[in-house]
């Protein structure tokens, strides 16, 4: 039932306006329809792509070049230096490591708290399974503003304001990824772990040794899906984090945009910009096929 | 062992005991973690709604006292309520429309389309502050990329971010802009349409505007009930804009409610207040969510079994 259901949008013959119609002499139409299409699609696509270029050249210009008006399309010259002069106005690396901290010890937090709850409403069967699994539904429409208060007096009863622990420790669990593990590990055919039980398996060797490595590509979605959410996160950290040296990548950014009011080194800020958007566009590249399925299947699945 | 066992009820009984402590086992981490930074701290904030607390000095339950204030005494309340709505009011339908545009453009089966649908994954790739960053300077009245566009045509320039009267269309256009996680999910659910009934279509002569209108669509509600839900919800919790592009100026025109309720907790130390705002936005977006389910849940198309 929970197969994963796409291909998801590779190549397959399109269902949908422009496509199918019979041959011979619609051909002619069909090939003016496609044109439109194109157009439209350029046109949509420039507009998409044009902010993010944008970005990409001012970080390359001078500073003159960016406070001209008509605005100077392409810099004289590619300054790779604006790179280094942003890292030695604010702690790059600091703002780097510490959302890589974050983000990498969340994601692995929440593969494995996500897997071992979503093993059990999946492939175990017990009382008040049910209840827990609705109780677990219902937190995915708490609203984060909700949350955010009483959160913050916690973290400050555990002295962790100012401490990455308060970005990491809250982040280890995840509703919604039980939810997409148990999706998943529900279309594992039974019969896989009925023998392992013959043969007198645990429930932990079953799950280490015959579901897991079943579930890598729903993994990496959620993995996927977790960092990007660690990684582009502000309101959380901008609550607790204050102190300089533990500022993620977009506490940094933004304190650095606001901080200058006059003569913003925008070419600067743009070259901070690139620089956190860069891991995420690395994770994507890569990844591109998960995150696609990913938001199918929670996306979908969640909803019909 | 397992067909004996289940001669055995002692067997069995063990067995089901070990199954249910297998499964709290597996369940307890996640378990504990929603308890302790989800559920506990909302239940800790529903008391916080009913209190005055500054943080410093220990907190004064008030009763509904909070809830008065913010109905009938602040004025800032309505305003961010106001702002809000209207933002979400347009925001959520053209997000909507352009996201199901673009997905029916891009399910085409044209020359270079990957190509186009990575540039259109682009926008949601980019972090939100990254996003607001840019979009900034795109706004800028005296260098702006947008400014320069409209002059280059002979269009008079526009105060994007100073004006109160443009800057929610600001807003908008970042919005239109960031579609792509929505566009996904209709591009998914368009795959889902059974190629049978385009063909049945196409037999009794549907052209492709009809098509759209008699199969696509229909075919597509669940998803596009979904993607409206999801899309009310986040819109309304909207934060980083606010905070960064305007810090909810011009004469509050963009003083979202988040922003807002924020600025009590973390600016003015006002916790319980804060609290009870919180609670305000999670009543609303409940009573939104049940009532789109309740008024459209019957209009949407399911497919059957």
């Amino acid at each position: 039932m929970n197969t994963i259901s796409t291909e998801a949008v590779q190549g397959r013959p399109a269902a949908g306006l422009g496509a199918g119609t019979s041959p011979m002499g619609t051909e002619r139409s069909r090939l003016l329809g496609n044109l439109g299409a194109w157009g439209l699609l350029s046109l949509g696509g420039i507009i998409m792509l044009v902010p993010f270029l944008w970005m990409v050249l001012m970080s390359f210009k001078s500073l003159d070049e960016v406070y001209t008006f008509p605005p100077q399309i392409l810099p004289n010259q590619f300054l790779f230096s604006n790179y280094a002069e942003v890292w030695d106005q604010v702690p790059v690396a600091r703002f780097f490591s510490n959302s890589a901290t974050v983000a990498i010890s969340a994601t692995l937090g929440v593969l494995l708290t996500s897997s071992l709850g979503g093993y059990s409403f999946a492939r175990i069967d017990y009382p008040g399974r049910n209840t827990i699994f609705l109780l677990y539904l219902s937190t995915m429409m708490i609203p984060f503003a909700v949350i955010m208060i009483p959160l913050f007096v916690q973290m400050r009863m555990l002295g962790w304001i100012n401490s990455l622990y308060a970005l990491i420790v809250p982040g280890l669990f995840s509703a919604w990824g039980t939810f997409l593990m148990r999706q998943f590990m529900m279309g594992i055919p039974k019969e896989l772990e009925e023998a392992a039980e013959i043969d007198g398996c645990g429930h932990f060797r079953i799950y280490s040794t015959i579901i897991m490595p079943l579930c890598k590509p729903v993994l990496a979605t959620l993995a996927i899906f977790t960092f990007m959410g660690f990684w582009n996160d502000f309101l959380w950290p901008l609550i607790v984090i204050s102190s300089r040296d533990l500022k993620t990548l977009p506490l940094g950014l933004a304190g650095f945009q606001q901080k200058v009011a006059l003569n913003t080194p925008w070419h600067l800020v743009m070259a901070l910009a690139v620089v956190s958007v860069l891991p995420i566009l690395l994770i994507f590249i890569i990844g591109q096929k998960y995150y696609v399925r990913g938001i199918v299947t929670s996306g979908l699945k969640g909803a019909a | 062992m397992a067909p004996i066992a289940t001669f055995m009820p002692d067997a069995a009984r063990r067995r089901r005991v070990q199954r249910t402590l297998a499964g709290y086992f597996f369940i307890s981490p996640g378990l504990l973690g929603l308890a302790l930074f989800l559920v506990g701290p909302l239940i800790y904030s529903l008391w916080l709604s009913l209190t005055e607390w500054d943080i410093i000095s220990p907190p004064v339950f008030v009763g509904l006292e909070n809830f008065r204030t913010a109905f009938l005494d602040d004025k800032l309340f309505w305003v961010s309520l106001y702002v809000t709505v209207r933002y979400t009011l347009v925001a959520v339908p053209l997000t909507l429309i352009a996201a199901l545009a673009a997905a029916l453009l891009l399910d085409l089966n044209i020359r270079g389309i990957s190509g186009f649908r990575a540039i259109y994954y682009l926008p949601a790739m980019t972090p939100a502050v990254a996003s607001v960053v840019l979009w900034r300077w795109i706004f800028n009245s005296e260098f702006g990329l947008l400014n320069y566009i409209l002059d280059f045509v002979g269009l008079p320039k526009v105060e994007w971010l100073i004006s109160a009267d443009v800057v929610m269309y600001s807003f908008w256009i970042m919005a239109l802009w960031s579609i792509g996680p929505m566009m996904i999910i209709f591009l998914a659910g368009l795959h889902g349409v059974p190629r049978t009934l385009y063909e049945a279509a196409e037999v009794d002569g549907a052209n492709a505007w009809r098509k759209l209108w008699a199969v696509t669509i229909p075919q597509l509600s669940p998803v596009i009930l979904f993607n409206l839900v999801i899309g009310l919800i986040n819109t309304f919790q909207v934060f980083t804009a606010g905070y960064l592009l305007t810090a909810g100026g011009p004469k509050n025109a963009t003083l979202f409610y988040v922003l807002y309720t924020y600025r009590n907790a973390f600016e003015w130390l006002k916790m319980g207040y804060a609290a009870s705002l919180s609670w305000v936005l999670f009543a609303i977006v409940m009573v939104m969510t049940i009532f789109i389910f309740r008024s459209l849940g019957r209009a949407v198309h399911y497919e059957a079994g």
